[in-house]
Formats: C-alpha cells, sequence, structure tokens
C-alpha cells in the first residue's frame, strides 16, 4: 500500500480495496433492502455516510474519556441521537421517501458499518482520520448501494430516477420488466455477482479454501 | 389463540427476517460458516428477540406513546422520538446480561462468537421486531409471540445456510466465489424459497 499520504490512502482504500458492503461484510442489510430504486439508494447512502462521519468525529473526540465497559452503550446513544434528528429531517423534506424508507431509517442506528467502524477506527485514533476513515467507508457504501439501485430500477422497471430509459412493451416500446428484480433474491444474486466480478479483478481478494473446515477458522476474514 | 399460531408462523416464514426483509444480514453471513456457531447465534436470537420485544412494548406502552402520561394530568406529551434509543437501550442490555452468562456457563460459544457478540447489540433484525411491534400496535401477547417468530425464523434460516455452506467446503468454487460470493448466491436460492411460504398464511 503505497499511496501518496496516509490520510489519501485511508480515504480511497474503502472504495474499492478495502469496500465495507463487500469485503468486511458490514452494513449489508440496509445494502439490499433499499435498493429497489435509485432515489431511496441515494436517500439512505448519504444519510448513512453523514450520521457515520459525525459519529465518528464526535466518539473521536471524546475517546479518552469513554470508560471501556459501557463504550457499546456511549457509542450506540451518540449514534442513535444523529439518526433521529436524520430522520426528522427526512420526515421534513423528503417526506415520499421517508415513507419508502419506512424503517430502514431508524435501523441506521444498527447498521454494523456504523459501529464496526466507530469500535474499530475511531475510538483509537483522532478526529481528523476518523472522520476522512468515515467518509471513505461511507462512499464504499454508497457506491456499493449506486451500482444496485441503478442496476435493480433499471431492469425492474425500465427505470433510472424515475425517468423511463427503456420503452416498455405495454407503451409500444420493446422492453418487459422483469419484475424478479424488484423482489428479495434478486437483490442476493446481484450482490453475490458483484463480489464474484470484484474478486475476479483482484483476485488477492479471494477468500483461501477451505480443506478441512471443521477444525480451524482460518478461512475468511 | 388461533391468531397468536398464525402470527408466529406469519413471523417464522412469511416474514423470515434475514431471507425476506433483509435484516439482521451481517450476523447470519458472518456466524454461518460452521453449524456449531449458527445453532448458537439462533438460540441467543431467540432469547433475545423474545425478551426484548415484549419489554419494549411494555416500556413504549407505558412511558413513550402519545398520551401515555394522561394519568398525570398531561396528556399532551408525546415521547415516541425517543423510542428508538429507548429500544436499543433496552436491547443493550440484554445482550450485555447474555454475554456475561454465556461467558460464565458456555465459554466454548462465547469464544467463537467474538467480535459477534457484541454486535448483536446492533442486530437489525432484533431492533426491527421492535419497530414492527410498534407500526403495527401489537398487544402484549402478540408482541411476545411475534419476538419468538422473529427469533425462531432467523434460527432456521441461519442453522440451514450454515448446513449447505460446511457441505460446500469441499466444493471446487471459482476462486472469486468462495466464501462470501457463494454465500449471497445460498441466501438467494433460500429466499426464494422461503418466498413461496407467502401462500402459506391467509393474510
Amino acid at each position: 500500500m503505497t499511496a501518496p499520504s496516509p490520510l489519501w490512502s485511508t480515504l480511497t482504500d474503502p472504495l474499492v480495496r478495502q469496500n465495507p458492503v463487500m469485503l468486511q461484510i458490514l452494513g449489508i442489510c440496509s445494502a439490499l433492502a433499499v435498493t429497489t430504486s435509485m432515489a431511496t439508494a441515494l436517500t439512505m447512502a448519504a444519510s448513512l455516510t453523514v450520521v457515520l462521519v459525525l459519529s465518528a468525529g464526535i466518539i473521536s473526540i471524546i475517546r479518552r474519556h469513554i470508560p471501556d465497559a459501557i463504550r457499546l452503550i456511549v457509542q450506540i446513544v451518540i449514534v442513535a441521537s444523529l439518526v433521529i434528528v436524520i430522520d426528522q429531517i427526512l420526515q421534513a423534506y423528503l417526506h415520499d421517501i421517508s415513507q419508502k424508507l419506512s424503517v430502514f431509517v431508524s435501523l441506521i442506528t444498527t447498521n454494523c458499518l456504523v459501529l464496526g467502524r466507530t469500535e474499530s477506527y475511531a475510538r483509537l485514533n483522532p478526529p481528523v482520520p476518523s472522520m476522512v476513515d468515515a467518509l471513505g467507508n461511507g462512499l464504499g457504501y454508497s457506491l456499493v448501494l449506486v451500482v444496485l439501485g441503478s442496476l435493480r430500477e433499471l431492469f425492474g422497471a425500465g427505470k433510472l430516477l424515475g425517468w423511463q430509459v427503456l420503452p416498455l412493451a405495454e407503451q409500444g416500446g420493446w422492453f418487459t420488466p422483469m419484475s424478479l428484480m424488484l423482489l428479495a433474491p434478486s437483490a442476493f444474486f446481484l450482490l453475490g455477482g458483484l463480489v464474484w466480478a470484484l474478486r475476479s479483478l483482484r483476485p488477492e481478494q479471494a477468500e483461501p479454501a477451505e480443506f478441512v473446515p471443521p477444525v480451524t477458522r482460518e478461512a475468511g476474514e | 389463540m388461533n391468531d397468536l399460531a398464525g402470527l408466529f408462523l406469519r413471523a417464522a416464514f412469511v416474514e423470515n427476517m434475514p431471507l425476506s426483509l433483509f435484516l439482521g444480514l451481517c450476523t447470519f453471513l458472518a456466524l454461518s460458516r460452521r453449524t456449531e456457531t449458527a445453532i448458537g447465534l439462533g438460540v441467543a436470537m431467540i432469547a433475545v428477540m423474545g425478551v426484548t420485544v415484549p419489554l419494549n412494548q411494555l416500556i413504549y406502552n407505558a412511558l413513550l406513546m402519545p398520551g401515555a402520561w394522561s394519568w398525570a394530568g398531561m396528556p399532551e406529551v408525546d415521547l415516541s422520538y425517543l423510542s428508538l434509543i429507548a429500544f436499543i437501550g433496552v436491547i443493550a442490555a440484554t445482550v450485555q446480561l447474555l454475554e456475561m452468562l454465556l461467558d460464565r456457563f458456555f465459554p466454548a460459544i462465547h469464544a467463537s462468537f467474538g467480535v459477534f457478540l457484541p454486535l448483536l447489540t446492533v442486530q437489525c433484525a432484533i431492533l426491527a421486531g421492535s419497530l414492527f411491534m410498534v407500526e403495527r400496535h401489537y398487544t402484549l401477547a402478540q408482541s411476545f409471540v411475534f419476538g419468538l417468530g422473529g427469533g425462531t425464523g432467523f434460527a432456521v434460516a441461519v442453522i440451514m445456510l450454515a448446513a449447505v455452506r460446511s457441505r460446500l467446503a469441499y466444493a471446487d468454487l471459482p476462486a472469486g466465489l468462495r466464501g462470501l460470493g457463494i454465500a449471497f448466491v445460498l441466501t438467494g436460492m433460500m429466499s426464494l424459497g422461503f418466498s413461496s411460504f407467502a401462500q402459506m398464511v391467509a393474510p
């Protein structure tokens, strides 16, 4: 990892090389549930990035004052307060989208990505690198969401951001929407395919084969 | 009684947390490498959800609901915006308790959980159980059954996935698909299968 500066690599590493969703298995729940359309995916990605950066900053500032034993509760309360603020803002200004997201905005609180990053990075590092790391991870998460959201909306409804891109067969065009794309299983297949594609491009991310599986947990991370 | 049985089946199979609502996938995928771990996780999920959902139902109805303070002469007080913090607090305390119990009595399971037991606090499925309970106005009995059903559905799904994955350890997969990739494809197939349960419980 020879990057020009440590901060820059902290920002760009999580985009592809250490992508939070595809490599660290963090934050998958929301990544799949909200990607039926681009608009919800973008809203979700923006909310999560804001919460992630702010919580990383706050926790990193007070990291020396948090007693180790109750740190989880402290972190969660900080994250939950930020999520309540975001939720209220969304309900006030983007009411339609917040209806579609339903409980998933509140579930940012329990997004493994937020707590995973504060627990493994912001708790141990000064504010500026922590916030940069959080921003990088937020962007990496957003990247996956946007890719999934655009694929599912394009093939599931022939639209992108609500605009009709592919002319539908029932309106005289040639495209028949694949409704499977809007259902749960396709999200799993797409993300699986995405992981496969990424790991074929970057073979160093592939997990080693498990020859003797039940004895040790050497495979994976 | 029949309603409660229906609710249990619905929570466990039709609205299966990981497979049809995408909830709790992080732990679902990360802890399904071995069947023993998966069974431990499943039992923990049933216990935590069975406790926290009714507990949160009590707290919400007694303290946070709009109008809950009318007995004290303050009918206009609406604390429902605090529900998120209250729910998370209850869940965190329950998980902490569970962690101490496991550490004391089942150190092997505790060790195999590793970093993921504290992350059970932030299990989307557990919090979502409480949030759905509020959204659908469940009574105490209903929320208990709903919690148990949701936990059972999670346990069934994670044990099945772990069983399939431990067989696949001997399969010759393409390098890029090993581990996480194939787990997603398997989950997708299981999700297809579970979607047929949608016909089982009449709305």
